[in-house]
């Protein structure tokens, strides 16, 4: 495999399984798989739905799990910020998916395939916005 | 309780961090890689994009033909297509934060599972941010100042 593409097949790939998942979710369960939303519902909803809820953030966090069984390796996890930028970007990241109604998942994912408005203009906005935060930084370094 | 919406749920779940996790998306040097088109620019992360849009894509022409999903009475589909100002201030925020840390809430969710301390922070903090949002929502809504 050429340097070119060792990157971006296993990219490729995931990307395919992380839309299957959304599909999956949706056509069996009616739901959307955005996980800002699903997290933030485990804190509000109650009976069945909380327990489906559940059931999918147990999967999801089988997936590294699995994955390392799978190849032999932990998905590469290289964390750079100190706490307390994770900190404050963890803050900025709960707030504002809420307020933004979803984040990459539920408004990149789902959204996006159902061209909906306004998630074209919430991923735009938290593309330009994230690249202008990395862009400062770096010129602030 | 429905057994076979459960076991969807943790399948589509698992196949979600899975694919999380092959595609380079739980690495926040990548994902600031894929930020940085000004520097030294990653654009691999386009394939997640890509790849994950047109399968969730199929999925919705699928679901335009079908009245109802297999285990559940009805599709839950946001129907809103108003742009105001949440949706945007909301989105802006999330992509800063995005942007320090280079995480996002389903990769930061799946990599819980390694136990490692900064993504412990960054997903307690996430869940502070959610609660505050659900506070001042709900103080909105029920008209108290």
């Amino acid at each position: 495999m050429t340097d070119i593409l060792s990157p971006l097949l296993p990219s490729l790939a995931g990307g395919l399984l992380i839309g299957l998942s959304a599909a999956m979710l949706l056509l069996l369960n009616g739901r959307i798989a955005g996980i800002s939303g699903l997290v933030a519902g485990l804190g509000r909803d109650r009976g069945e739905r909380r327990l489906t809820d559940l059931a999918f953030v147990l999967g999801l966090l089988s997936g590294p799990p699995l994955f390392a069984v799978a190849t032999g390796a932990w998905p590469v996890m290289r964390i750079e910020a100190s706490w307390p930028l994770l900190a404050v970007a963890g803050l900025l990241v709960g707030f504002g998916s809420r307020l933004g109604s979803g984040c990459t998942s539920g408004h990149g994912v789902a959204g996006l395939a159902r061209l909906s408005p306004r998630s074209l203009v919430a991923v735009a906005t938290f593309l330009a916005s994230g690249m202008a935060t990395v862009t400062l930084m770096r010129l602030a370094a | 309780m429905s057994p076979a919406r459960l076991l969807s749920a943790l399948a589509a779940g698992l196949v979600f961090g899975f694919g999380l996790s092959l595609s380079g998306m739980l690495d926040p040097v990548r994902v600031r890689g894929f930020l940085d088109v000004g520097g030294a620019w990653d654009p691999s992360l386009m394939a997640v994009l890509g790849g994950a849009v047109t399968v969730s894509a199929l999925g919705t022409l699928i679901q335009r033909r079908l009245a109802r999903p297999a285990f559940d009475a009805r599709f839950e589909i946001p129907a809103g297509r108003r742009i105001d100002p949440p949706l945007v201030i909301g989105s802006a925020l999330f992509g800063i934060g995005w942007g320090l840390a280079g995480l996002c809430p389903g990769p930061a969710v799946a990599a819980l599972s390694s136990g490692a301390v900064p993504v412990l922070v960054f997903v307690g903090a996430m869940a502070v941010g959610m609660g505050v949002h659900a506070r001042v929502a709900g103080r909105r809504a029920t008209g108290a100042s």
